[in-house]
């Protein structure tokens, strides 16, 4: 049984009507969507901007219902019985989703409820979580608008696992962040993966990140999975002349385009589509 | 039966886990009120400042019976204060929740949408009396309430079952802002108007058109008015108030189910159209 299943996964969203010409359809979000995560594994999507990687997350989640495929977690359908998997997994997006005036232990004692867990269960957790990440305990009273961008990402990756997730959806997690919160919570994600075999679906445009991470790498491009592999035997398919490619090139010898000629245009895409 | 890890997930049993979050809801909403509690204290002033000038519109009207129709007008202040407060509480559970971009969390949390919208409604409700407490408290500071018989306890009752009508109520105006991000919590001010043109919160019911009576008649606020007004300047006992408390029970009986139902579909259109979250 794989941690995660999709099985041509469709969504589309209506066009607003200044961007809808004659014969225009509604924009395709996920155009057949398929993968797998095993469990333990970290699975990345590498594409650009507006290339439906969010959109994934969100199918997953059950924030959006899918026009056509199937959704698996752990075996369970994931469109009849959302509730069940939702226990099951958490999810970090790429911003930090929290009550701004509220502190990082109000914020983290909300979450913990959600998921069924009381304060004198969460209390103790929360500090050993926050001890991890390296994060000061005295500073968890404090609103979570005080807090850097970095620490409030830490904060909600501390969110995700205070639950004990079997499945961590990041969208974006690190985008936005200094160099050096970049790479802390490059290896929180690590140390979570290690110490809880957690299974993990990265969605992500940064390539090092994605080698750096990941088991496996998807390429994702309007909305459809153009390749899916190790990071190596990816870049192995795209040799030439004898050199191992970067995961760049192989974004560019897949799509026929580089990633910034396809962010530019998933980007003007995105903004024609009306998802409100 | 499902095999493998996802039967390690939390063993608590389900009621339990939705109780839990409940507390988690009201808990959530209590550090939210005492973080604003200096905006929240201008808006208890401003409600206050209200039901002042509403009540001094009766006592400008002279006559023989100034502090009789003063009450009047101030009991349906204060009702009408509580009531919008509930609207508003509910109102956000969508509004402030996508403001601070935390609404797919929550959304995708194992609680159901009833936990969601009935801990939001119960701390609306203490709140809310919290706020008229303190609001009649001041009130009678200004003006001579005719209070001298109040059954207090009578009211008290009559404003708690009231109360699950009225969250009902709010609960099917919450679902506006998951249809239309932008305008739906305006369409939540409409459902509050229509009450207060028809409930008697300001005037006896007998001065409206026939039809806008028999609205009244299905409307909570129109019971909990009645009732608290017996209670309060007539000291009516409970005993004697059965034709006020069992339409309330009956409405809140329907409201609160219909509210729940209603906000599921929201929350499934919502997320079929990809609406729950505004951008991104």
């Amino acid at each position: 049984m794989h941690a995660l299943e999709l099985s041509g996964v469709h969504k589309a969203f209506k066009k607003s009507k200044a961007e809808r010409k004659d014969g225009d359809g509604p924009a395709k979000a996920l155009d057949g969507v398929s993968l797998t995560v095993n469990r333990g594994e970290i699975v990345g999507i590498l594409g650009p901007n507006g290339s439906g990687k969010s959109t994934l997350v969100r199918v997953i989640s059950t924030l959006i219902v899918p026009d056509a495929g199937s959704v698996r977690v752990f075996g369970v359908d994931a469109l009849k019985e959302a509730k069940t998997v939702q226990r099951t997994m958490n999810r970090v997006s790429v911003e930090a989703s929290f009550f701004k005036k509220l502190s990082a232990m109000e914020n983290l004692l909300y979450g913990a409820k959600l998921y069924g867990m009381t304060t004198s269960e969460a209390k103790p957790r929360i500090k050993e979580i926050l001890a991890n990440i390296g994060f000061e305990y005295s500073r968890a009273g404090e609103p979570m608008e005080h807090l850097s961008r970095g620490m409030q990402q830490k904060i909600a990756l501390a969110r995700a696992l205070l639950t004990s997730p079997m499945l961590m959806l990041l969208d974006e997690p690190t985008t936005g962040l200094d160099p050096r919160s970049k790479k802390e919570v490059q290896a929180f994600v690590r140390q979570i993966h290690g110490s809880h075999d957690s299974s993990v679906l990265l969605c992500t445009h940064d390539m090092a990140e994605a080698e750096d991470l990941c088991d496996r790498v998807g390429i994702m491009l309007d909305g459809q999975i153009i390749e899916m592999d190790e990071p190596g035997t990816l870049k192995r398919r795209y040799q030439q002349n004898g050199k191992l490619p970067t995961l760049e090139d192989v974004f560019m010898a897949a799509t026929g385009k580089s990633f910034e000629e396809a962010e530019d245009k998933e980007a003007r895409q995105a903004e024609k589509v009306e998802v409100g | 039966m499902q095999q493998g890890p996802i039967a390690l997930g939390n063993k608590r049993s389900n009621w339990l886990m939705e109780l839990i979050a409940v507390w988690g809801f009201v808990q959530r909403n209590y550090y939210l009120t005492k973080r604003y509690f200096w905006w929240e204290l201008v808006w208890l002033v401003y409600t206050t400042a209200n039901a002042l000038s509403i009540g001094y519109i009766g006592a400008g009207l002279g006559g023989e019976n100034i502090a009789s129709a003063t009450t009047f007008l101030l009991i349906g202040a204060l009702l009408w204060s509580y009531l919008s407060m509930l609207f508003d509480i509910l109102a956000e559970t969508v509004m402030w929740e996508r403001w601070e971009g935390t609404i797919e969390y929550t959304f995708m949390s194992p609680v159901s949408r009833a936990t969601h919208l009935i801990g939001t409604g119960i701390y609306a409700v203490i709140y809310g009396i919290i706020r008229m407490v303190v609001m009649l408290g001041v009130i009678s500071l200004f003006f001579d309430l005719q209070l001298r018989n109040a059954n207090y306890l009578a009211a008290f009752v009559i404003l708690a079952i009231a109360s699950v009508s009225l969250v009902g109520f709010g609960m099917v105006g919450s679902v506006m802002p998951l249809l239309s991000p932008e305008k739906g919590a305006q369409v939540t001010f409409i459902f509050a108007s229509i009450l207060l043109l028809v409930s008697g919160v300001y005037y006896p019911i007998e001065v409206l058109p026939g039809w806008m009576q028999a609205l009244a008649k299905i409307s909570p606020a129109y019971y909990a008015l009645q009732g608290m007004r017996s209670a309060l300047v007539d000291g009516a006992a409970l005993a004697s108030q059965w034709a006020n408390i069992w339409p309330l029970l009956i409405i809140g009986a329907v409201s609160v189910p219909l509210g729940i139902r209603i906000f599921e579909l929201g929350e499934r259109f919502a997320k079929r159209t990809g609406r729950l979250k505004r951008s991104g």
